[in-house]
């Protein structure tokens, strides 16, 4: 684990750069995540992002499916918002940890 | 009082072994309900294609397994009506219960994907999770004259998580043996970053992988089969071209548990990942795949769950709290061509490590080495399913996990 300055704070994140502490996490610092990522957030990604965060805080396991049937954006359009593997893109801008596939 | 178990796959035929034993007869009328007859040693049939076992080597019936005492329905459940304690079966016979244990399972579902139940299915499009299929992939290998050989994972979590790997050497085997791997062309397809889920064994896989010259594709998900073109399709627009086509198609649980609305949205039961009790219904047990456990979906799994089970079952009819806990323990061997196997042993928190197995610093068997005697494990393993693990007798291995005899100095690499 290190610290990080982003947006003018502090935040711990692990060594693949994910927040350690969402509670840490504000939109200013989604934002600078976004950009390092060459992504400039809308509102649909914000959507996705609360969605995310919420469902973190619910314990629940994030797959791609399951945001593909969240209603806010199917999974084509996931991949659109967050190219490359947008679940590990979108969570880390989030500010949750890395989805961990547990098989 | 009445137990109802649903599937006498692995884990509900395990259940019934155990239970039959420890519940008097006068008081307890134990029933499994399955649909089919037949009892399929499962990992028996990654071997069917590569003509190393046939028929007689997989199927048996279902009743052998069973214990006298043990009523055994083959029926089909229309659904659980679990707020009424009763399970309704399409014949309109309606069972009450006093504990329900759901061993259902996971299925596979091709038609969950665009394009792969369509011409090229059975043709050149295939899966080895059934028996019909495994023996149509071994009819089409033999007189298959080469081209590019595409093993891919449409989604997660699915059955027996090192099949496709096992499935991808041994196909290298057989077709270097038959004097033509210069004209096969191996490619291993997966949503996973790497060739497993955790990095050591990653690394250690796609390490023998990469010896074997089988490309792996990682960070694919399939959006569509193009049947027209044969290529897979990635929803981020990749494509990777075939000739002949493996897949893991989409895994979820038995439609049922969608009908009685008891499941995720893969139609697995949320169970608590400890006492194995569901997480709605406190006479509810889950066993198997059939539940949302964090871990593989297994024989092992279900075998191992399997004595947290019987503990738990038994303290909550006797009126004690459920104190066995379930770690989440997995052990697998993993086939990989040339008469050799890999071993590995991991839970919910500790991911798969090098050593030695079951015994610590002697083995026999090597976590997360390429062995000749890891490969006779799971040969004798076939005989020690069919003759002590379904009977529900005691197995020469732990239910937890043990970290003696694991490396866990490669954690901090």
């Amino acid at each position: 684990m290190k610290e990080i300055e982003i947006a003018g704070v502090t935040v711990q994140v692990n060594e693949e750069g994910y927040m350690t502490d969402p509670s840490q996490w504000n939109a200013d610092i989604a934002k600078e995540f976004a950009a390092q990522a060459g992504i400039e957030l809308t509102d649909k990604h914000l959507e996705v992002l609360k969605f995310l965060r919420e469902k973190h805080t619910e314990g629940k396991t994030l797959t791609i499916r399951a945001i593909g049937k969240s209603g806010i954006v199917d999974i084509k359009g996931f991949y659109a918002l967050f190219p490359g593997g947008p679940l590990k893109v979108s969570s880390k801008i989030a500010g949750i940890p890395k989805p961990v596939s547990c098989v | 009082m009445k137990i109802i178990i649903l599937g006498g796959g692995t884990a509900g035929t395990i259940m019934a072994n155990k239970l039959r034993k420890a519940l008097d007869r006068e008081e307890w009328d134990i029933t499994v309900i399955d649909k089919n007859k037949t009892h399929y040693y499962q990992p028996g049939f990654l071997f069917i294609p590569f003509g190393i076992y046939n028929k007689h080597d997989v199927i048996k019936p279902k009743g052998d397994f069973f214990p006298a005492g043990v009523k055994v329905l083959y029926e089909n459940v229309d659904k659980i009506a679990c707020d009424k304690n009763q399970v309704l079966l399409e014949n309109g016979q309606v069972m009450a219960y006093d504990y329900l244990i759901i061993a259902t399972g996971t299925q596979v579902f091709p038609e969950e994907t665009p394009g792969m139940k369509e011409k090229l299915w059975h043709k050149s499009i295939f899966d080895f999770y059934t028996i019909e299929l495994s023996f149509a992939l071994q009819k089409f290998f033999k007189s298959w004259e080469g081209g590019k050989l595409v093993m891919a994972i449409t989604e997660l979590p699915y059955k027996c998580p090192v099949a496709p790997i096992e499935f991808v050497c041994l196909a290298e085997e057989y077709f270097a043996k038959k004097g033509m791997r210069d004209k096969v062309d191996i490619t291993y397809v997966t949503p996973l970053p790497g060739a497993f889920t955790k990095p050591v064994a990653t690394k250690m896989l796609s390490d023998l992988m990469h010896e074997k010259n089988i490309n792996i594709v990682p960070d694919f998900y399939i959006e569509r089969i193009d049947n027209e073109r044969k290529v897979l399709v990635s929803y981020d627009e990749q494509e990777v071209p075939f000739d002949a086509l493996t897949v893991v198609p989409v895994n979820m649980g038995n439609p049922m548990i969608e009908r009685s609305g008891i499941g995720d949205d893969l139609n697995f039961v949320p169970t608590n990942k400890h006492t194995l009790q569901s997480e709605a219904f406190e006479n509810v047990f889950v066993l198997g795949d059939a539940a949302n456990l964090p871990t593989s979906k297994a024989g092992s799994v279900a075998h191992f769950a399997s004595e947290i089970l019987f503990e738990n079952i038994m303290n909550h009819i006797e009126g004690r709290p459920m104190t066995a806990r379930f770690d989440g323990h997995a052990n697998c061997y993993i086939e990989t061509g040339y008469g050799k196997g890999a071993l590995i042993d991991f839970n919910y928190d500790t991911e798969p490590l090098p050593g030695t197995f079951p015994l610590p610093g002697i083995g026999p068997f090597g976590l997360l080495k390429n062995t000749k005697m890891n490969h006779y494990g799971k040969i004798i393993f076939r005989w020690m399913y069919w003759h002590i693990l379904l009977r529900g007798k005691e197995m020469p291995i732990e239910a937890d996990m043990n970290m003696a005899g694991k490396n866990s100095a490669y954690l901090e690499k």
